[in-house]
């Protein structure tokens, strides 16, 4: 029994972390419409900055101290994902207004593929390190129920700390701010929002960059877990099955979405996986997605889609 | 001057409804027939072949068959790297399995079984359009690509997770040198480009376009989307298995699952979308685009004089594939075909300006 | 004057609701063989949610339509259309990456019988098939005057011209019963002679039946045999065009009550 609580609570770290990259997907189509599949690329572009800008800043302005280092390299991350937030409205979204979805998937596709080279152009493609302080011994719960106790990863706690906070600041902005309404409306329709006189562009580059500070965030989290490397962008399609199953439009969904997802492929990689030869991981989330589609299309919290004639 | 169809009449529907009806076309395609089944295997060089030809010729196939799901049926799939695996694996066990299995009978059976994966898969797509078919598709991709690393049988039982295929031929004509398995493949893709054509310009090619177009409206017709979208699955599904058998017995010889992997899913939708979404001549450009650019692009500071090395030279690959998939759907989405029919139009009135 | 015969198309007690929304409530009709059959009213008042449940893109809460003298609760497009039912749509459901020619063709799709492997290899029997069926899609694009059009993507023509070809792919289903969603919508006045000319000659020369809404009341009156008129998604009037003109429901709808 412990050790199902174990592969549970395990399941429910991984979970958050889907959850926090599945974020800024959500974030990105609630306000343009647009699915976008360069987020894994944007997470690992955002981890292999802040390694390593935290490597060099010290390097460059001649110090030591490390909590600076990680402060500063943080900001310069920020700021780099702006910019590329910039560039892609400036290049790319600006021209495919009000194209048709698969369209700007396809662009999003080729973001990706520009975002991995360009990353690796610039920072280099060993594995780096993250760390920004983050706990990393265990903690034993619970020794009075089970014996011996339940271990948790102090880390993996801290990461669902810092995702709640977010996810509850992220939803007070788009429900209480006249931007977050702004947002909603562009999302509905482009042409639209633009005719009344929404800056279209500017827009854009708030929410690209707001979903490259969650990335950001999710890429410092990850990174510091298990190392900056190319295979993180493959981890963060994972994302994608869970946008689904919360539903693209809604910020509860991508956090109760990765939930199911992360505990769903835990359990069933240690109890149904050897059934099957193991490594299920790979495909159960999308197979579950893809039952999930079938019965409800829209998610779990997403809205219903209409076909009108 | 040249290119006029003036005094090109049709006197019947039929000659109308040729795949190509201005003289100057059919021309042009047999001098093309000729060189490519004559001249170049008399005259490239082993290299030419095998590192250029030969990928190009069947992942032209398999662009087609990705490009009836996609671009004429408006379904979109992230997963057709596992419709090639399926399609080369069930072939590699019809040859590997059965004593004296006919080359081409393991790669139609390939096929077949590609078809069936691909229908299963294709079901969702009764109810999901878009984005969430999508990622359905990724379904298909990781399942697949899970099946032929951890199931024995598909592998039929090699320890190492890869296979491998020798001697083959087909009644009697031994496929073994770059020429010959140029032309094996070649004849293989003249075939099905031919019967692709005759599907989308005759009654199912309509169906197709119809559900990509409006599939409400198709409806309304009485076109069925579930037999039009899943047989544009089956068709685009038996082409690609057929493709990946090729490319797995006549290209690669011995391979791993890594060779279908999701990066050679994206690397057949980005041929289709620079090629031309919904275009059979678009497939061919896709392709040959896809296989040079890369070659082009290592030689490319060698002959400039500026030393790159491979590892920063892969990541400038990577970002000009992206570049260039964002600037083909943002100047032309339509692709290198579209740019292709422009230029013949203007070539109809050449030397006139307009 | 036409010669109308039985009833061919029966709407009773149609309710359609979207969400909260009361589209169309208690809506009941009738439709003669061979007549022509405007339904009229404001705009939002149901009548193109009309259209789309007898064609079964909507499904209607309550009541039943009787088509041809069986009845259904559900109707379904393909059913629908394999009865000899066609229809034209408000914002021109065309095929737009496709040719005129190609449009008209998808029309046929009904008709043509060559399977999969018999159009692939483009044997006998397909290709004589593609020449039949192009063969009636050229009567009917000489009947719209469109010739010159035939091989251009519908995408780019004018709006007018893409109403005829709409008119055009609901012809080649030989339908015996024409559903046209203001196929006048947007045109000049010529083109509305046109238009009404085409409506006229289908009507006369195929004795096909046709439901027509249409905003024009000029055109309405016109060309119609009897009129049905709906406000609100309700039926506020039902007779012949000069009966429905003079009605005092009617007029109030149109006009605002205080007149």
């Amino acid at each position: 029994m412990a050790f199902f609580l174990e592969t549970l609570f395990g399941g429910l770290m991984v979970g958050m972390l889907y959850s926090l990259i599945a974020l800024g997907f959500v974030l990105i189509y609630k306000a343009s419409g647009v699915f976008n599949f360069a987020q894994g690329a944007m997470v690992l572009f955002a981890a292999m900055a802040m390694a390593r800008f935290s490597e060099w800043i010290p390097k460059w302005l001649g110090f030591d101290n490390k909590v600076l280092a990680n402060v500063l390299a943080f900001g310069v991350a920020l700021l780099a994902m702006v910019c590329v937030a910039w560039v892609i409205e400036r290049l790319v979204l600006r021209y495919l207004v009000n194209q048709e979805h698969i369209t700007l998937l396809m662009a999003t596709l080729g973001i990706t593929y520009f975002l991995e080279g360009f990353g690796q152009t610039l920072f280099g493609s060993a594995i780096y390190k993250i760390d920004v302080g983050l706990p990393k011994d265990p903690v034993f719960i619970l020794e009075n129920t089970f014996a011996g106790g339940v271990l948790i990863n102090k880390e993996d706690l801290y990461a669902a700390a810092i995702a709640a906070v977010l996810v509850a600041l992220l939803a007070l902005f788009f429900q209480k701010t006249a931007t977050g309404r702004a947002l909603r409306a562009v999302a509905d329709d482009h042409q639209a929002a633009q005719s009344i006189g929404i800056p279209l562009g500017r827009i854009w580059i708030i929410v690209w960059s707001v979903a490259g500070f969650v990335a950001l965030v999710a890429g410092v989290i990850w990174g510091s877990k298990l190392g900056v490397q190319f295979t993180l962008s493959l981890v963060a399609l994972k994302a994608l099955p869970v946008v689904i199953l919360g539903g693209l439009t809604s910020v509860p969904g991508a956090i109760i979405g990765g939930l199911i997802i992360g505990v769903g492929e835990k359990l069933s990689e240690i109890y149904i996986g050897p059934l099957f030869g193991g490594g299920i991981e790979i495909w159960f989330a999308y197979v579950l997605a893809l039952l999930f589609l079938l019965v409800r299309p829209q998610g779990l919290f997403g809205e219903k889609i209409i076909d009108r004639v | 001057m040249l290119y006029r169809e003036n005094g090109q009449f049709k006197a019947s529907y039929r000659a109308d409804q040729q795949i190509f009806p201005i003289l100057q076309d059919r021309v042009a395609i047999g001098l093309l027939l000729v060189l490519v089944f004559v001249v170049i295997p008399l005259v490239a060089s082993p290299y030419l072949l095998t590192a250029i030809l030969i990928p190009f010729v069947i992942l032209s196939l398999a662009a087609l068959g990705l490009n009836i799901l996609v671009g004429y049926c408006g379904q979109i799939s992230l997963g057709h790297g596992a419709f090639m695996a399926v399609g080369a694996y069930a072939a590699y066990n019809c040859h590997a399995r059965i004593e004296g299995m006919p080359l081409i009978a393991s790669l139609l059976i390939g096929g077949l079984a590609s078809t069936v994966v691909g229908v299963l898969f294709g079901i969702p797509s009764l109810r999901i359009k878009g984005l969430y078919l999508a990622v359905a598709t990724l379904a298909a991709q990781f399942f697949v690509d899970w099946a032929c690393l951890r199931l024995p049988w598909v592998t039929n039982g090699s320890s190492s997770g890869s296979v491998s295929v020798a001697g083959l031929n087909v009644l009697g004509l031994p496929v073994e040198s770059p020429a010959q398995r140029y032309l094996f493949a070649l004849l293989v893709l003249a075939l099905f480009a031919l019967l692709a054509k005759n599907l989308v310009r005759g009654a199912i090619g309509r169906e197709w376009m119809a559900i990509r177009d409006m599939d409400v409206a198709a409806a309304v017709i009485g076109i069925r989307p579930v037999y039009a979208k899943l047989t544009a699955f089956a068709v685009s599904s038996f082409i690609v298995g057929v493709a990946g058998g090729l490319w797995g017995f006549v290209h690669l010889g011995s391979w791993e699952p890594a060779a279908f992997n999701i990066d050679r899913s994206f690397q057949l939708l980005f041929m289709i979308i620079i090629g031309g979404l919904g275009s059979i001549m678009g497939s061919f450009f896709g392709a040959a685009f896809i296989v040079v650019l890369p070659i082009v692009l290592d030689g490319l500071p060698y002959w400039c004089g500026i030393p790159i090395d491979t590892a920063t030279a892969a990541h400038l690959t990577f970002m000009i594939f992206g570049a260039l998939i964002v600037f083909f759907l943002i100047v032309e989405p339509h692709g290198i075909a579209r740019l292709w029919s422009t230029a013949k139009e203007k070539l109809r009135l050449w030397p006139f300006p307009h | 004057m036409r010669k109308t015969g039985d009833v061919v198309l029966d709407v009773r007690n149609i309710s359609l609701s979207f969400g909260g929304v009361r589209a169309l409530s208690d809506i009941s009709f009738d439709v003669r063989e061979h007549e022509i059959r405007a339904i009229v009213g404001p705009n939002g008042a149901g009548k193109s949610s009309m259209l789309n449940c007898i064609n079964g893109v909507y499904q209607p809460q309550q009541g039943t339509i009787a088509l041809r003298g069986r009845t259904f609760r559900h109707m379904n497009s393909r059913q629908v259309a394999e009865m000899g039912v066609a229809r034209t749509f408000q914002n021109l459901a065309l095929f737009k990456g496709m040719s005129v020619l190609d449009n008209l063709m998808t029309g046929r799709n009904l008709k043509m019988r060559s399977n999969l492997f018999m159009q692939a290899l483009r044997l006998g029997p397909a290709q004589r098939e593609e020449s039949e069926q192009r063969v009636f899609v050229e009567r009917i694009i000489d009947f719209l005057e469109i010739q010159p059009y035939r091989k251009t993507p519908v995408g780019r023509m004018p709006y007018g011209l893409q109403k005829r070809v709409d008119l055009g792919r609901a012809l080649a289903m030989e339908p015996q019963l024409l559903l046209l969603d203001e196929p006048m919508a947007g045109m000049n006045v010529e083109e509305k002679q046109d238009m009404s000319r085409f409506i006229l000659d289908v009507n006369d020369e195929f004795g096909t039946t046709i439901v027509l809404i249409e905003h024009d009341m000029g055109v309405v009156m016109d060309i119609s045999d009897r009129v049905v008129v709906l406000d609100y998604g309700r039926k506020i009037g039902d007779g012949s065009p000069e009966e429905v003109r003079n009605d005092a429901d009617v007029i109030s709808a149109y006009l605002g009550t205080a007149h």
